[in-house]
């Protein structure tokens, strides 16, 4: 009887704390926005890691090229081995696709990264410090803001002589800094007049620890969430760039917005080599979207059950 | 020369563009150590106000602080920001009044409680956490190993409060400010951390302010009370006394206000009448005047000077006469 009692008691404890996490994962795995979103996300990391062995060609190789009259060589239509035909310079179309989630991969991910670091220093600074260093952040943030993302995306990368992947990646990044530092700032600011860091304070512990054992942990969700959803813009921008010539020059590595590019001249003739790209980009920041808007709502204290 | 010794301690707060608002007015009191010193009143009387002055917890802009807080002969008010934080958490232990809130929800309650231990006392983490366990064994926490580990979402409210004293305990501070530590748990906990806070103090000969507006808990831990009342305290006395013969017509009113359970079915509660929001200045008169039952004409004029009388100090012009009963009652 005791032992059944206390067996009991040992249950209720067990369960009594449904952590926000997981009450949020409880939702998410019924929520099919995003199944959709977590399934197309899961394709594309996948397509990309493993875009080598997928590809039936090398993305660089051209097909057989016409040497004596230069004229003839038109762009290759479907064919056998050539499921989608060929590019502009006759290289295999589906392969320059799968390679070019690579590219895309890469942009997206360190881009947000780059900008989430930035955005962290940024808002822990204004945050924590408050006064005059909080002002000036974000004032700095307030300009940046103001200019269309696009184009001060664009005047970065112009700014560069010789652009590369690495200009693009640090164009977007800029760009996405003011986001999360405005971001982080304010749930920094709600933590600093919270009970427990009174309490802490009461305590003595140091400013230091203050921010960041106490303040910072505590302020990262909504970062967190909003850096998924920034995944979908950094994709998109650095499509954009490449798209109006300001990626990497080198087209022997595709890239999606590129190649969206180079065949606006074939546009009327051969609108499928404008097609699949654009398609890959757009359901890939959808994907994106799917998951971040989902995710934000799953979090949001306020929607929990 | 007693522990903590307040002396005439004003906190004025200054917004730009309004009349500066005096939430503590000159307020004096003594704790010696293993005393139990109850700082008494409504919601906005200043009770909370003065204790984060003594801790040095008030923001800095648009605060003026004055009077002194002198602990083992040093002025707390005068120490710079960095020595401050020395003695918090070492010297001086704060308890809040929401044990939810007052814990970091991101971070196990072990490491909460190591983190004071490895700032004041230079423990190292493991042997932080062997203090941690026997402090959490000291007020009553069952399994403290499991719970070192848990987070305080995890936690019941008794369990979070009585971790809370733990932490605030843990470097054996000569004083501890309790900031209405019952308010936000259940009757029965409640006796059960009194009981707790009473018995470590008593073993730790730790000096206990407590800021309450609950009489019970004054009635049952205090040695010596003070009452505020708009930030003036309006009648200090040892508990016994206080209880048996209530002069302040404020703390009449206060002790006549609570439900007794033997009272016959159907008996009306007796109210204090009216709000704070109807006080007046204390330059002007007495603040209590305007919902006193026993004002009189002088009370609107003159303010009243704090008059030591009996072990007692009082601050009325027309205290009510002991064996008053309860003030006429008021429907509700």
């Amino acid at each position: 009887m005791v032992l059944g009692l206390s067996a009991k008691k040992e249950k209720i404890d067990a369960t009594a704390g449904v952590s926000l996490a997981a009450s949020a994962w409880k939702r998410l795995r019924r929520s099919p926005v995003f199944l959709t979103g977590a399934v197309i996300i899961g394709l594309f990391i996948l397509v990309s890691l493993l875009a080598p062995w997928l590809a039936p060609h090398n993305p660089a190789d051209p097909m057989l090229i016409d040497q004596v009259v230069k004229a003839r060589n038109e762009i290759p239509p479907s064919q056998p081995g050539h499921p989608l035909g060929g590019d502009l310079q006759g290289r295999d179309f589906l392969s320059r696709v799968l390679v070019g989630s690579q590219q895309t991969l890469i942009v997206g991910v360190v881009a947000t990264l780059f900008g989430l670091t930035g955005g962290l220093i940024l808002g822990t600074l204004a945050g924590a410090l408050g006064g005059w260093v909080d002002s000036l952040v974000m004032r700095v943030v307030d300009v940046m803001l103001s200019l269309p993302s696009l184009l001060l995306a664009f005047s970065i990368a112009a700014m560069f002589s010789r652009p590369s992947q690495f200009t693009v990646i640090l164009a977007v990044s800029i760009v996405q800094i003011p986001v999360f530092a405005r971001l982080l700032r304010g749930s920094m600011l709600a933590q600093r007049h919270s009970d427990h860091v009174l309490a802490a304070t009461a305590l003595g512990v140091k400013k230091g620890a203050i921010v960041f054992r106490h303040m910072l942990p505590n302020s990262l969700g909504p970062v967190i969430v909003q850096s998924t959803l920034v995944l979908a813009t950094a994709i998109i921008e650095a499509a954009a760039l490449s798209f109006l010539g300001l990626g990497n020059p080198d087209d022997r590595t595709p890239e999606w917005g590129q190649m969206l590019g180079d065949v606006q001249k074939v546009f009327d003739t051969h609108p499928h080599l404008a097609a699949w790209p654009a398609i890959c980009i757009i359901i890939v920041a959808l994907g994106f979207t799917l998951m971040g808007e989902t995710l934000r709502e799953a979090l949001d204290p306020k929607n929990r059950r | 020369m007693a522990l903590l010794e307040v002396r005439d301690l004003s906190v004025v707060f200054q917004r730009k563009g309004e009349e500066p608002f005096r939430a503590v007015d000159g307020v004096s009191f003594d704790v010696e150590p293993g005393q139990t010193v109850g700082l008494v009143g409504e919601s906005g009387c200043g009770k909370s106000v003065t204790s984060l002055a003594i801790m040095g917890l008030l923001p800095k802009r648009g605060v003026t602080i004055t009077g002194s807080v002198s602990y083992d002969g040093t002025d707390l008010l005068k120490l710079s920001d960095k020595e401050m934080r020395d003695r918090r958490g070492r010297d001086l232990g704060m308890v809040f009044q929401d044990p939810l809130s007052s814990l970091n929800p991101v971070v196990p309650i072990g490491l909460q409680v190591t983190e004071v231990l490895e700032r004041h006392r230079g423990m190292a983490r493991k042997e932080a956490m062997v203090e941690a366990k026997t402090l959490l064994d000291k007020v009553g926490i069952p399994d403290p190993n499991r719970r070192l580990k848990e987070y305080p979402h995890q936690l019941s409210g008794g369990m979070r409060q009585r971790a809370l004293i733990a932490i605030a305990l843990a470097c054996r501070p000569k004083l501890l400010i309790a900031d209405e530590p019952t308010t936000a748990l259940d009757v029965t906990i409640q006796a059960q951390i009194l009981t707790l806070m009473k018995e470590l103090v008593h073993d730790l000969g730790t000096a206990l302010v407590m800021i309450t507006h609950d009489l019970g808990v004054v009635a049952g831990l205090c040695d010596e009370v003070n009452v505020l009342y708009g930030g003036k305290v309006v009648e200090k006395a040892m508990r016994h006394k206080l209880f048996a013969e209530p002069r302040h017509p404020y703390t009449h009113g206060l002790l006549a206000s609570i439900p007794r359970l033997d009272a016959p079915r159907g008996e009306k509660l007796t109210p204090i009448k009216g709000s704070v929001a109807d006080n007046i200045p204390w330059s002007q008169g007495c603040a209590f005047a305007p919902r006193c039952p026993n004002a009189l004409d002088v009370c609107t004029r003159e303010t009243p000077a704090e008059e030591a009388q009996l072990g007692r100090l009082l601050r009325c012009h027309n205290p009510v006469v002991p064996g008053t009963p309860a003030a006429e009652e008021v429907s509700v």
